[in-house]
């Protein structure tokens, strides 16, 4: 049996046809899920708030971070110290917001250093190729093959150990060797998106409007890339955290009486058995800091991951 | 130059002056197995305010070839041959001379409006970016500009429109914003790049009115390069047909349909289903892919493909060459559609059709029954041709 053939294909009503508007009205909402979600708002409150404590710790009810309390010392929470003191009867609580200024400030800091130059380097090499591209690259790849812990330990150790280092050389010398080690792995990510980017029409229509290279390059492909530094780099911050924490461990992090959270675990370590709250409430904040660091980034690259595939 | 209005001032008669004339131009890529030639000695002309369609089959060398013409390659490709637009040789400049073209007097428009934006930023300042660069447009006249281009393009509510992102728009209406980006600056001449290809069936009709009408409005000269005969064939003024990087025949719209002569465009336009086609007649394919351009066939690059072969065709490549009534008219073809050879052919082949497709004798047993549709039952695995989208 033939089907039959359906006239109203061959012979349309005009009334019937859809109107310019009716086709092409814009979706109503956007395709995009709005808001953030219950647990990035929890780790930017948990993460901004540790910031706004940190800047504000010298008007905070707390003690000195290093003035010594003999009767709080190795005691639990208690006796007004929310916290408990640590070894030498110093205010943990205190310790660790103070802590977080120096943590942050390495955190933060390496990855913006890297993030600035590593970006800088993803972008041109992956924007221009060529010849740029050919030196950069390997050189970069040639950083990313000695591991990264032991490249770092050894710029502080030699760039900032000795007599007479004061403790804010050291703090600039290990944001400066954070850095360095997170410039190839961020580089290499700008990179790779910046190829990606580059490759899109938007780009060659960019280009056939008369618009200049670096132009095309700043307006055009680096707000693209953006995201997925942005997302790589929150990442990165909380392993700069941990790692001023393992530099500590040997004895060249943030130098002591400035604390940072990796200094007062590498002190409390000793009094594992004693006074073991030391260790464990300053690990259960770089936890959570570290955490929320990661959550983030997730949230951000899911977030631009979804709206790229929609486009 | 540019009005607020987003108009050019007209200038110029249509068809007075030559605005492009393309001299022997020869693009070619390097690749792993070879140089890959791509536009293989195209010549053409192009007057002001005249649409030019290039119509060709997927790896046709037609979207490279505008891009040789614009000069927007990438760099890796070679290109050879003369380009003159306005009279000048635009061949050799350098990448900054190109740049005070790119927009000002030649634009693009490309064939996917969903990669041809930038998802991150503003539709109006995706316009207004050329704008402020080629015409030193300020911020508000810039804005008002794009809006006027906006309404140019029948983009509902454009003061509203102009600061949402392309990702709240639909396909056709992308499209209209990336005719209003390449419109923006006036150009003298637009490439029209596959602008439908990307699109609903029911947008695309609306997309090239609105090119033919600001084409009219700005006697701008189009270039409008598609692999649908169909798309070309009421709005372009003269057709060129491509074939592995070579014109094939050209000729004035008219003139084409009604005497073609190469075999490679009457298998284009049997291509294309027609609607009077009684349901279930066999879609006409032309067998065999586009040449490897690395190797091309020795003779004519259609002839592995050509329903009327002949022996010569396989060993000389036929020159382009104008018909006897039209100069106009060229094609690149030994045996053309009409000649004896060619007719022969043809009535062979409508009689093995007639008996591949003739009723069954009812004596012979069938090696594969039809699939039996019962009646009322929703055929699944035979797609309706009527019932299509």
């Amino acid at each position: 049996m033939q089907p039959s053939r359906d006239t109203s294909v061959t012979h349309l009503d005009p009334s019937s046809l859809p109107t310019i508007e009716a086709i092409e009205a814009p979706p109503s909402r956007s395709p995009r899920k709005k808001g953030l979600g219950v647990g990035a708002w929890l780790s930017i409150i948990w993460v901004g708030g540790l910031a706004l404590l940190a800047i504000l710790a010298p008007v905070l009810p707390i003690p000195d971070p290093n003035e010594s309390f003999p009767e709080i010392a190795r005691q639990g929470p208690g006796n007004g110290h929310l916290l408990g003191g640590d070894a030498i009867g110093r205010d943990l609580l205190s310790r660790i917001i103070y802590g977080t200024r120096s943590s942050f400030i390495v955190g933060f800091g390496a990855v913006a250093f890297g993030l600035v130059l590593g970006g800088i380097l993803g972008l041109i090499t992956g924007f221009f190729r060529g010849k740029v591209d050919s030196v950069v690259t390997p050189l970069m790849n040639v950083l990313l093959a000695i591991p990264q812990f032991v490249l770092a330990l050894s710029l502080v150790t030699v760039l900032a150990t000795g007599e007479g280092v004061g403790s804010t050389r050291r703090l600039a010398v290990v944001v400066l060797g954070l850095g360095i080690v997170s410039i190839p792995l961020l580089g290499r990510i700008t990179r790779a998106n910046t190829l990606a980017w580059s490759e899109r029409e938007f780009v060659l229509a960019a280009r056939a409007m008369g618009a200049k290279n670096w132009r095309i390059m700043l307006r055009e492909v680096l707000p693209n890339v953006v995201p997925a530094m942005l997302s790589i780099a929150l990442l990165g911050v909380g392993i700069a955290i941990v790692a001023e924490g393992g530099l500590s461990l040997f004895g060249v992090g943030v130098q002591l009486p400035t604390p940072s959270w990796g200094n007062i675990i590498a002190e409390g370590r000793d009094q594992m058995r004693r006074a073991p709250h030391i260790v464990i409430f300053t690990s259960i904040v770089l936890f959570l800091t570290v955490m929320a660091l990661n959550y983030l980034g997730d949230v951000v690259s899911r977030k631009f991951g979804v709206r790229e595939s929609v486009l | 130059m540019t009005a607020v209005d987003g108009l050019t001032p007209p200038s110029g008669t249509p068809g007075a002056a030559t605005l492009l004339d393309v001299r022997d131009v020869t693009t070619s890529f390097r690749t792993e197995r070879g140089v890959a030639t791509a536009v293989d000695g195209v010549s053409l002309t192009l007057e002001r305010g005249r649409t030019l369609g290039i119509v060709g089959e997927s790896g046709s060398g037609k979207s490279v070839l505008s891009r040789s013409i614009m000069g927007l390659l990438p760099a890796g490709a070679q290109r050879s041959g003369q380009v003159f637009f306005e009279g000048k040789e635009i061949t050799g400049l350098d990448d900054s001379q190109y740049r005070e073209l790119w927009g000002d007097e030649m634009a693009m428009i490309f064939q996917d409006p969903m990669t041809a934006l930038n998802p991150v930023m503003k539709i109006g300042n995706q316009i207004t970016e050329s704008l402020r660069f080629h015409l030193d447009m300020s911020k508000s006249d810039a804005k008002d500009t794009a809006v006027a281009l906006l309404k140019a393009v029948k983009i509902p509510s454009a003061e509203k429109r102009f600061s949402s992102y392309p990702h709240e728009m639909s396909g056709g209406m992308r499209q209209r914003v990336v005719i209003a980006v390449a419109l923006a600056c006036g150009p003298k001449l637009l490439f029209a790049d596959e602008p439908t290809t990307a699109l609903d069936v029911t947008v695309q009709a609306q997309i090239l009115d609105l090119l033919a009408e600001q084409q009219r409005e700005r006697y701008m000269a189009m270039i409008l390069v598609t692999h649908d005969l169909g798309v070309v064939a009421g709005r372009a003024d003269e057709i060129a047909v491509m074939y592995a990087g070579r014109i094939v025949e050209q000729a004035p719209t008219a003139t084409l349909f009604r005497d073609l002569r190469m075999p490679y465009t009457e298998a284009l336009l049997s291509a294309i289903p027609k609607l009077d086609d009684p349901s279930h007649t066999r879609l006409a394919a032309i067998g065999g892919r586009p040449p490897d351009l690395v190797n091309p066939p020795k003779g004519c690059s259609f002839s592995p493909r050509c329903p009327y072969v002949q022996p010569r065709c396989r060993d000389e490549a036929p020159p382009l060459v104008a018909t006897e009534h039209d100069p106009q008219h060229r094609f690149a073809c030994f045996y053309p559609i009409g000649s004896p050879e060619t007719e022969e052919i043809r009535v062979e082949l409508a009689a093995k059709r007639l008996m591949a497709t003739a009723p069954r004798p009812p004596e012979a047993p069938a090696a594969s029954p039809p699939p039996y549709v019962a009646p009322g039952e929703p055929s699944t695995d035979s797609p309706d041709p009527t019932g299509g989208h």
